[in-house]
């Protein structure tokens, strides 16, 4: 299966190539400098995380400042979604989907929060501040400790409770 | 000029007054031959009334037309998410059109942190990562390019999730079955774009990422970029509406809504899945075993009557039109069974052209209703040998905590006073 799916892309790339001379062409070569601006990508192997480290301890007053309104003190949900909790929930009738009881990804967290957090101000986080906000939240979650220091070398190595009950039937995942 | 308007006997072709599906259209030519000799016996004298509209020149011509205002009434149906105005969805109030083409203002939305106010002459899109030579484009630009016309469909893998919760609520077709719509999107085959930046051998996902507050991004399984995915610059023939991703946005037929990124800035081929929120703790099928299965992003087969439907009233006694859409993300609708009688018996509607693939397909019948209760379903089939499953096949396969997905068969149920309700059967 695997297998035709890369003849089925080779086959695609060759057409590519003999379409190159047909098409407009109006694509212009990036600057070195949008093309590290813009890429914000974080992958699942941690490839694209930022310098900066964070600490739950100092990730908890930034916490308060900026997430609690929404997400309650202890990250318990208040007008938005619970981030803590729910552990041993999912499969059963009630389940509670929080970062430490699905989430498959510690990296995820750190793309969405530096992405899309907070709601009200989003692109408005430092990158540290970032590391310490995942930080606290793993914490939490009793999923890491008050004092460790995440970057990006650990940050993708953090073994997500929920990780292995994530699979696809037509996809190999990382 | 006395002549009797006479219609052929309702031949009815399965049980509770479902009638031939060629009934109206066999019957049209009785009309046409009776009509015309009533047209010639009823020449009136009498002065006639005249509204003001008739007594005055009307409105003036106008640079962009709007609807009726006595048609203000249709509307989305908007639930917001708490706390705030542009994160949340509208569903398209399917109950209250007809064809298959959603009119670009009641498009359904699914927005994660509202609107973006684009200037197109500010926007750009980059393409990088495992690619011979990124290349960044501006609109002006992409204009230029050779463009494709494709009517497809978009739902939302969170379509229908109110007949997901154990009892079934009352409420309309759109509000349960709304975040489906269907336009003609006119753009860039991605293929095209990929051709010049060229393709590392080593891609194999394809990140799609918007230009809204929350730069929202899923990752695209190449295969896929590849085929019928396009870059869409027009929806009916004008630009794409704000709220549906104005400038541009990337366009997955068949697939769940939420890949087909609006807003789109930036394209990354990569060699893995870059497993954005929206592909871990959202948009991945809970199991009842409690594993997760990620990456399900064809729709299935699924077709709902939008008339009769939830919360309306029928009127007198007599012939009505049961009137459904239908489509697959696997392909093209083929066939679509209705039943009056909760599913005891079933018999084929009459697809109306054109029918095209991973595009909505509407089907109609005629049905006699003599104030007998009655259930109303719709199933569909499509050429890739798939059939809608009932709500106990469904609930055995995927279970109701999967929260996206379903494409169960849709049960209404009619009163002996022509009230219609949701139901499960």
């Amino acid at each position: 299966m695997y297998t035709y799916k890369n003849i089925f892309v080779i086959t695609l790339l060759l057409i590519g190539q003999l379409a190159l001379s047909q098409t407009p062409n109006l694509g212009e070569t990036p600057s070195q400098e949008m093309l590290s601006s813009w890429d914000t990508t974080i992958d699942p192997l941690g490839r694209g995380l930022p310098d900066g480290s964070g600490t739950a301890e100092e990730g908890q007053p930034v916490f308060l400042m900026k997430c609690a309104a929404c997400h309650g003190l202890e990250g318990e949900g208040l007008i938005n979604d619970r981030l803590v909790g729910g552990h041993g929930t999912i499969g059963s009738d009630r389940a509670v989907k929080t970062v430490g009881s699905y989430w498959p990804y510690a990296t995820t967290l750190y793309d969405y929060i530096r992405r899309a957090m907070p709601y009200i101000n989003p692109h408005s986080l430092s990158d540290q501040e970032v590391y310490q906000l995942t930080a606290y939240i793993l914490y939490m979650n009793e999923i890491i400790e008050a004092d460790e220091r995440l970057d990006k070398n650990n940050l993708a190595n953090i073994e997500m409770p929920n990780r292995l009950n994530f699979f696809s039937y037509e996809y190999e995942l990382p | 000029m006395d002549k009797k308007l006479t219609l052929s006997k309702p031949e009815h072709v399965a049980s509770n007054g479902l009638l031939d599906r060629r009934y109206f259209l066999k019957s049209s030519a009785a009309y046409l031959t009776a009509g015309s000799s009533m047209l010639m016996g009823s020449i009136s004298h009498a002065q006639r009334s005249y509204p003001d509209y008739m007594t005055l020149p009307g409105a003036p011509l106008s640079g962009y037309g709007h609807r009726s205002v006595n048609e203000d009434h249709v509307q989305r149906y908007i639930s917001l998410t708490r706390g705030t105005t542009g994160a949340g969805n509208s569903r398209t109030p399917l109950e209250k059109l007809h064809g298959i083409i959603t009119p670009n203002g009641l498009h359904f939305e699914r927005h994660h942190s509202g609107i973006p106010d684009i200037n197109p002459d500010n926007h750009q899109l980059l393409i990088h990562g495992l690619v011979e030579r990124p290349l960044v484009f501006s609109m002006e630009n992409l204009m230029k390019y050779p463009m494709v016309s494709r009517f497809q469909y978009i739902e939302c893998s969170g379509n229908s999730r109110p007949n997901l919760a154990s009892e079934a609520s009352d409420l309309t077709c759109g509000e349960i079955h709304g975040m489906i719509s269907c336009c003609e999107w006119t753009g860039i085959p991605l293929s095209t774009l990929l051709a010049e930046t060229g393709i590392n051998p080593n891609a194999k996902w394809v990140l799609a990422e918007g230009a809204d507050a929350a730069e929202m991004g899923r990752s695209i399984p190449i295969e896929k970029a590849l085929d019928d995915t396009l870059i869409a610059i027009f929806q009916n023939g004008e630009a794409i509406r704000p709220e549906n991703g104005y400038p541009l946005r990337i366009l997955l037929p068949g697939y769940e809504g939420n890949i087909s990124v609006k807003w789109l800035q930036r394209i990354k081929l990569s060699d893995v899945p870059l497993m954005t929120r929206d592909e871990t703790s959202k948009y991945t099928d809970l199991q009842k075993n409690g594993t997760s299965e990620m990456f399900t992003l064809e729709m299935g087969v699924k077709s709902v009557i939008v008339s009769p439907s939830g919360k309306q009233q029928l009127g007198a006694h007599g012939i009505y039109e049961i009137r459904g859409l239908a489509w697959s993300g696997a392909g093209t609708i083929t066939r679509v069974e209705v039943s009056a009688d909760g599913g005891a018996s079933w018999t084929d509607t009459l697809l109306t052209e054109p029918v095209m693939r991973k595009s909505l397909t509407q089907f109609r019948i005629p049905w006699e209703w003599n104030g007998q209760p009655a259930i109303l379903m719709s199933r569909s089939y499509d050429d890739q040998g798939n059939r809608q499953p009932t709500r106990s096949e469904f609930i055995q396969n995927s279970g109701l905590q999967v929260n996206y997905h379903n494409n169960m068969i849709q049960s209404w149920q009619v009163n002996s006073e022509g009230q219609v309700q949701n139901v499960y059967v």
